[in-house]
């Protein structure tokens, strides 16, 4: 390995060639402010245009300032990180910046969590010497992502998450000049796109140019309406993360917290999405089962691998790219749409009360979930089985409305019938835990033995593609992962052209999986906050005495009291979907 | 017609190109070190308007090992005021086609392409014409190397050579972030030589006549002739070679038509001399010459005292907010800010000290922004608001 030799700030620093100096600068505590670039560890993603100029550096012997993201460090290098011409420099470009945005920070979506916002107090600006012309772009509303473009700073953090990670290519620079802007081609509507509602390009925009669709007045007055009984869900990403946004550390596992406000919050039940996930676990393991001993039967008309269902980014992404392959998926509809479903008929039923007056919010990691509780096919005469989907930011939005203590409220429990759940359903939280968690029931049900162990640690990890072969007692099943939309497509191609090795796919479209979801709180470019959200959620697991979808008691009343058997009819009606050719 | 006796008339560019057959035939017997030699050695700097010697640009591609490499000729012409370039492909295509060849050889590539403007769509069939000619030869003598023509589709970014690239790639046409340069790093990734039309057009003299007959034209530090293509307030616009380091004033006593104020060299992105600093500058690339030595890529537009000097820059400003890629903030906020902020202050909204921020404002362009466009604006901007700031006030 060829080691470079040069000095930042008159400090010299030794680094491997191929490093930038932005990268050799930290690596000496040297901290070059940036605003478009952005990097997530490990996770092979990374956005350095060189487009903002706000990381501009001298470079001895050069008559231009060099972006120090995008500049490779060579040797003897003499690198100055604050001179005066570089700081100007610095303020200039970021008054320019401003100079063409809407300075409507009070009463911005993003206000306190804009990075433009922090850039421009850390420059200590307070006057915009350049005046002028501002952008003048319409706002974008879809049923789950809001394009404010006249906050677009061009960083174009969107258009890598949109084209390099996800393979969407919705979002792309457009026109040319001042007029140069983010938007899908043609300047046509989000909900025109091709779009999957993944909101990735959401949770990275630096800006308000991209926010999620905000539900949370609706739910204030459902929750202030005497006449409806309003009920809550819970996704397992969002007790991992929403600790984050009161203060707490990446990591901070605050379920308890969690009921306790959105009890305070006035909600008549709190219950649990991942009552729903163990479910899920039971409709599509049943369905896994059943494909896979017709297929060991010698049924050529069986359609494997099965894929999972739960992301309804990934659903969407497929109904438009690869319409062809819509009867491999397992048809087990989502969580938050199993949990809406049986909320409106059997547990409305318990308590005696009309579906019109029942009202279901959901709080998800998610924007996709917004737009999929708006699917037609989930609502009964026009009546939504989840009437709103929550982003656990707009959660914590709700819960500081309320005049919640979050920090020093006590633990408390969710809510029976429908909050009951085992480990196997909190994993579904992170990328692998859908189908480790599928792996867990299928094995006992189809071997008719107890699993010798409960962690597969084969099936974990943030490789973006993983696979493993677990051994059904003699028999081994092969088993892909992807998260993110890019690594989907690459497993898909491969059953495209008939070469897939695997009997069963989980796939999540957003990097991690649901604990990087586009609704949770901004980790702002840092993937150490991911990986600590992973590690609550496998902890959440452990410590769960019930570990397994099948063994959770109130799932087993349910198919004794209501649907009968997994897969019957009633479930078919209730907890099944079908998918459409969108393309 | 007069000729200055200071202004030395050349007529080599567009003087019969009928024996290309036989300079590229003689050319590729050679072994590439002799023909980057004598590239090196005639000191050929780009004609596009940036001055980069060419031998060193071949010699560099040439020493990278891939098995892939490309030549691109750099047909975007597109400063506002050339329009040399279109002239060479139209007249004398096989010189270019031929120094295209003969790059190739001396690299390693086998495989060429000319980047068309997209308004010059009418030279499309010609010019297919003289590459079917062309490779017919080519054929004959064994020498596999093709040429293909990309239609550009009007976006004057895309003559920054790597622009010009992505916009190949089928991508935005958006600089890259340099280094890597283009020697090394290019068309697809791969190593890539890539020339104006008029700087293949010389190569083909000097592979002609040899390295001497060219580098004993012109000047120390601007060697050789170069086209120039005159317009604005002059009796003869045109298109006119010239041997490089004549002084401005000469070529206004040839090209004016007696009440010249001011002249803008090298187009929207160049210079802007006013009368009184005629006589101290000098036309040809930096060097130790007297005055200000002012490099072009040979656009040169005359202007004479009914011009509003504040119109003049109102347009420049007007083409970069347009042309601009928009892809980092100096230049796509910055070219916007300076239009507007010329124009308030025209209209008395802000006064008159507003001009030195935006002189300031310029300055800044030009040192952070991210490609040759971004950066020049200060050239025009600043060279118009110094030497005509009563008209932008008044």
């Amino acid at each position: 390995m060829e080691m470079i030799n040069l000095t930042i700030d008159h400090k010299p620093v030794v680094v491997r060639k191929g490093t930038t100096v932005l990268k050799a600068a930290s690596s000496i505590g040297i901290d070059i402010p940036t605003l478009c670039y952005m990097k997530l560890d490990d996770m092979n993603i990374e956005n350095k245009p060189g487009g903002c100029r706000v990381c501009v550096v001298e470079v001895k012997g050069r008559r231009n300032l060099a972006p120090a993201c995008c500049t490779e460090a060579t040797e003897g290098m003499e690198i100055s990180t604050h001179t005066i011409r570089v700081v100007n420099a610095r303020r200039t470009v970021v008054e320019l910046i401003l100079s063409d945005h809407p300075a409507d920070c009070l009463i911005c979506a993003k206000s306190g969590n804009c990075e433009l916002q922090d850039m421009a107090h850390h420059l200590g600006i307070r006057q915009i010497h350049y005046e002028g012309a501002k952008s003048m772009y319409r706002e974008d509303t879809s049923p789950a992502i809001i394009r404010d473009i006249n906050k677009c700073i061009m960083c174009r953090r969107c258009e890598t998450m949109c084209n390099d990670v996800q393979t969407v290519g919705v979002l792309s620079a457009i026109n040319r000049g001042f007029n140069a802007v983010v938007a899908p081609a043609f300047e046509m509507n989000l909900d025109h796109s091709v779009c999957t509602y993944c909101g990735q390009c959401v949770a990275v925009c630096p800006t308000g140019a991209l926010t999620e669709v905000d539900q949370t007045g609706a739910v204030i007055r459902a929750l202030s309406d005497p006449t409806k009984t309003v009920i809550v869900q819970t996704a397992p990403a969002v007790r991992a993360a929403l600790g984050e946004e009161f203060g707490m550390p990446a990591g901070t596992l605050v379920t308890g917290k969690m009921v306790a406000a959105l009890r305070r919050l006035g909600f008549d039940y709190v219950f649990d999405t991942d009552f729903a996930a163990d479910l899920t676990i039971l409709e599509e393991g049943t369905e896994l089962l059943n494909r896979l001993s017709a297929f060991m039967e010698g049924d050529k008309n069986v359609k494997l691998p099965i894929l999972t269902s739960c992301c309804p980014a990934w659903v969407k992404f497929f109904e438009h790219s690869f319409p062809e392959l819509k009867d491999i998926p397992s048809t087990a509809r989502s969580p938050q749409q199993m949990f809406g479903s049986i909320a409106k008929t059997y547990f409305a039923d318990k308590i005696n009360v009309k579906r019109e007056n029942l009202v279901v919010v959901s709080i998800m990691p998610c924007l996709a979930k917004k737009y999929e509780s708006s699917r037609p096919e989930f609502s009964v005469n026009g009546n939504p089985d989840v009437d709103y989907a929550l982003t656990t930011r707009e959660l914590a939005h709700l819960i500081n409305l309320g005049n919640i203590e979050f920090k020093s409220l006590p633990n408390e429990e969710f809510d029976a019938p429908l909050g009951e759940s085992t480990g196997a359903a909190v994993i579904f939280g992170t990328t692998g835990g859908v189908i480790e968690a599928a792996v867990r029931t299928a094995y006992e049900i189809f071997t008719g033995k107890p699993l010798p162990r409960i962690d597969f640690e084969e099936l974990r990890g943030m490789d973006g593609l993983r696979k493993a072969t677990i051994d059904f007692n003699g028999t081994p099943i092969h088993i892909g992962i992807a998260h993110g939309l890019g690594n989907a497509r690459k497993l898909l191609e491969d059953i495209q052209a008939g070469h897939s090795e695997f009997h069963a796919i989980e796939i999540m479209s957003c990097p991690g999986g649901c604990i990087g979801g586009g609704g949770q709180p901004y980790h702002h470019g840092n993937a150490e906050i991911l990986k600590k959200r992973q590690r609550a959620i496998y902890s959440e697991d452990r410590n769960k005495i019930l570990r397994k979808s099948h063994e959770n008691p109130y799932i087993v009343k349910l198919y004794e009291e209501f649907l009968g058997a997994p897969m019957s009819e009633k479930a078919h009606h209730l907890l099944h979907t079908k998918y459409f050719d969108r393309s | 017609m007069t000729i200055s006796y200071q202004l030395k008339r050349v007529d080599f560019i567009f003087k019969n190109e009928n024996d290309w057959e036989d300079v590229l035939s003689k050319s590729i017997s050679r072994t590439p070190q002799e023909l980057i030699n004598e590239l090196i050695s005639s000191e050929l700097k780009g004609r596009g308007g940036a001055g980069f010697p060419t031998g060193l640009k071949w010699k560099l591609s040439s020493e990278e090992g891939d098995d892939t490499k490309y030549v691109i000729c750099n047909a975007d012409e597109g400063e506002p005021g050339t329009f040399k370039d279109r002239e060479i492909l139209s007249r004398v295509p096989f010189k270019v086609l031929t120094s295209m060849a003969v790059c190739g050889h001396v690299i390693g590539a086998k495989e060429g392409y000319i980047y068309l403007r997209g308004e010059y769509f009418f030279l499309q069939p010609e010019l297919n014409k003289a590459i079917s000619e062309f490779e017919y030869y080519c054929k004959e003598i064994n020498l596999d190397f093709k040429i293909r023509i990309f239609m550009g589709s009007g976006a004057y970014i895309c003559g920054e050579e790597t622009a010009l690239f992505e916009s190949m790639e089928g991508k935005r046409g958006e600089p890259r972030n340099k280094p890597p340069y283009p020697s090394s790093y290019g068309y697809m990734g791969k190593p890539t030589v890539i020339n104006n039309v008029e700087t293949l057009a010389h190569t083909f003299t000097i592979f002609k006549y040899g390295a001497k007959r060219f580098y004993d034209l012109g000047v120390q530090y601007s060697r050789g002739s170069k086209l120039f293509s005159v317009s604005g307030d002059t009796p003869k616009p045109g298109i006119y070679e010239l041997e490089l380091g004549m002084s401005l004033a000469d070529f206004v006593d040839e090209f004016g038509d007696g009440d010249t104020k001011a002249v803008q060299v090298g187009g929207a992105s160049g210079f802007l001399v006013p009368r009184k600093r005629f006589n101290e500058t000098a036309i040809g690339f930096q060097g130790k010459l007297t005055g200000i030595s002012l490099p072009t890529g040979g656009s040169m537009m005359l202007f004479n005292s009914s011009r509003s000097m504040f119109n003049v820059l109102d347009n420049y400003l007007e083409f970069f907010r347009e042309e601009s890629c928009g892809q980092c903030t100096p230049c796509r906020v910055g070219c916007q800010q300076l239009l507007s902020g010329i124009k308030a202050v025209k209209r008395g909204e802000k006064n008159a000290q507003y001009l030195d921020k935006l002189m300031r404002l310029a300055e800044t362009m030009q040192y952070t922004a991210k490609c040759g466009l971004g950066q020049s604006v200060a050239n025009s901007f600043s060279s118009i608001v110094e030497n005509f700031r009563e008209e932008m006030i008044y």
